[in-house]
């Protein structure tokens, strides 16, 4: 069963919504990562709004499904998609990264609710998700554990060791997603180091490959389900996605990898988004 | 007389009998560590995740999220170089109640040579904010250091020696509260500050300058981290003189903790017997312990010479 046309209309809004705050906080505290927020939007908003079994009344409840972003500096998207979920109020967003705030620049656990694992230093995610999904098993807790990771990020070796540690276990809980925008902070991960065929690497480590638009809503949810009907081992989602999707000149571009928002450039994003100042 | 490390996998296992919220991990090397005692006992919590330090400590942090009590286990040379980066952002950065073991400290796995031998892994770890430290100084205080950081909520890292280490303690009289060094003799002269193996060596010393008329008071200091402020403060403001030795880099261990607290608050003349800057090398552990100056004649010239600086003063 797919969504229908009201989830689907319902969800958009919440992508909308979410990118206006992603550039209006970004704009406002003049500091940030813009482009691996903006193309992980229709992820998180899937993954919130639509997967997880999550109550923002009870962060911790032992039982909730367990969220990583392994690509913590993408805390914009993160913490839009908790505020609108509300974990805390939207007007908190202001506050980015400013002394005493809770919206620390990478994701932490210890001061925001909603928060599973703090996160920052890069390729450490997955490893960690796999701690939780072995908890879960232990236990005979049914909750999925998902980590968000760059597609940069995946140069990192220790995603690999984490992969194979996956398959051992066969972790059919643990659910990845690549948000495989083919950009990073240097330049394109082809210039910069090149990943190359990962839905062959990832069958290579026995992982369950599914791919899609990461982008498409309807095509984000089905890979989703898919994901949860896998039975025998891990589940890696290879997201296609565009930096700083939906705001024209940050598209594809490694400089709004994590730059600050100047006046004009706010008020052509705000009007991309179809929003008003 | 039992190895440090077989004392560690027994403990892990009578703590695994009443705990079922320990889980152990080890990477590739559980029959050294002997972790594998544990893997022996309860499979279902035994991971041993191949030769990937980084993974299993990331995931000990996932562990810890789910309210499990994870002992990872390793060389300490291993934890400190290859681990470093999940035991900082994720187990230090966010308080997570995982226990990090590192074993063959010091010199202890001598045969294998520098390569292996951990000098930098107390420095590395003390570093790191709400990390504490603790090296126990025989196969007692072993024990004992497992059952009190299982109790405790919080990181510690646990470094262990390899070897059969002369007893300090005995079954009945082996107190150990973190935080809280022990005084094992008590002396007027001057103050000796220890832990691991050379808490008993520092025992020797005392002996051997009792001979000279030299009273020396020996404090084990099993936890690096938090130092026993207090305890160093009294000692030294008695003593006038103190001397640390530890198995380990005199760069950021036990012996720049004492002088971080004496130089603030009670500065008195001082000498480190510990690593001097130098990587190990293949050999039997006593006699590299002698080599590198880890010896109980170091500890006695030590003291000799932080006297004579006490009294030129």
């Amino acid at each position: 069963m797919g969504l229908t046309t009201e989830k689907v209309n319902e969800l958009e809004a919440i992508t909308k919504k979410m990118r206006m705050n992603i550039i209006e906080t970004l704009y406002k505290v003049q500091t940030g990562h813009p482009g691996g927020s903006l193309s992980a939007v229709e992820i998180m908003t899937t993954l919130y709004f639509s997967h997880m079994r999550v109550d923002c009344a009870a962060p911790g409840c032992p039982d909730r499904d367990r969220f990583i972003a392994s690509k913590g500096h993408c805390a914009p998207v993160v913490y839009t998609t908790l505020a609108c979920k509300g974990y805390f109020p939207e007007e908190e967003l202001g506050n980015l990264r400013q002394l005493g705030c809770i919206l620390q620049g990478h994701p932490d656990m210890k001061r925001i609710p909603g928060i599973d694992l703090s996160t920052g230093s890069l390729g450490l995610g997955l490893s960690a998700g796999i701690g939780l999904a072995l908890s879960a098993r232990l236990d005979n807790k049914d909750y999925y554990t998902y980590v968000l990771i760059g597609d940069g990020e995946l140069q990192e070796g220790q995603n690999w060791e984490a992969f194979m540690a996956g398959a051992k276990y066969k972790l059919n809980n643990l659910i990845a997603i690549i948000d495989y925008n083919g950009v990073q902070l240097d330049g394109t991960t082809e210039d910069i180091m090149p990943l190359g065929d990962l839905r062959k690497k990832f069958e290579a480590f026995d992982w369950h490959v599914v791919e899609c638009d990461g982008h498409d809503l309807v095509a984000l949810d089905k890979v989703f389900i898919a994901a949860k009907q896998e039975k025998g081992m891990p589940t890696v989602i290879i997201a296609k996605t565009v930096k700083g999707k939906g705001v024209s000149f940050m598209e594809g571009k490694n400089t709004w990898h994590g730059k600050a928002i100047g006046k004009q450039e706010y008020e052509t994003a705000i009007a991309e988004l179809g929003g008003s100042i | 007389m039992k190895a440090m490390r077989e004392a560690y996998g027994e403990e892990l296992v009578e703590l695994g009998k009443t705990n079922n919220k320990v889980v152990a991990l080890d990477a590739d090397v559980s029959g050294s560590t002997r972790s594998a005692l544990f893997g022996k006992a309860f499979p279902d919590r035994f991971f041993n995740v191949g030769i990937a330090e980084g993974n299993m400590a990331a995931m000990a942090a996932g562990f810890a999220l789910a309210d499990k009590i994870p002992f990872i286990n390793t060389f300490a040379f291993l934890m400190a170089a290859r681990a470093t980066d999940p035991i900082r952002s994720l187990i230090a950065y966010n308080k997570l109640n995982v226990k990090v073991v590192g074993a063959y400290g010091g010199f202890s796995d001598s045969y294998d040579g520098g390569s292996h031998q951990a000098i930098e892994d107390v420095a590395i770890m003390r570093s790191l904010p709400n990390l504490k430290v603790i090296i126990p100084a025989d196969e007692y205080a072993a024990r004992a250091a497992v059952r009190a950081v299982a109790e405790y909520f919080g990181p510690i890292y646990l470094r262990l020696n390899r070897a059969e280490v002369p007893p300090v303690y005995s079954t009945d009289n082996c107190s150990f509260v973190i935080g809280k060094g022990n005084v094992l003799a008590e002396g007027k002269t001057v103050t000796i500050i220890a832990n691991g193996y050379m808490v008993h060596r520092a025992m020797q010393a005392r002996e051997i300058l009792l001979n000279e008329g030299i009273d020396a008071e020996v404090i084990d200091m099993h936890t690096v981290k938090p130092i026993d402020s207090e305890l160093v403060i009294r000692s030294a403001a008695k003593t006038g003189a103190v001397v640390t030795a530890e198995e380990a880099s005199i760069i950021g261990g036990l012996g720049s903790a004492v002088a971080e607290v004496l130089a603030v608050n009670k500065p008195v003349p001082m000498e480190f017997v510990g690593v001097k800057d130098v990587f190990g090398e293949s050999g039997d552990y006593q006699q590299l312990l002698s080599k590198f100056g880890l010896d109980t004649p170091s500890i006695v010239q030590a003291a000799h010479r932080v006297i004579a600086k006490r009294s030129s003063n």
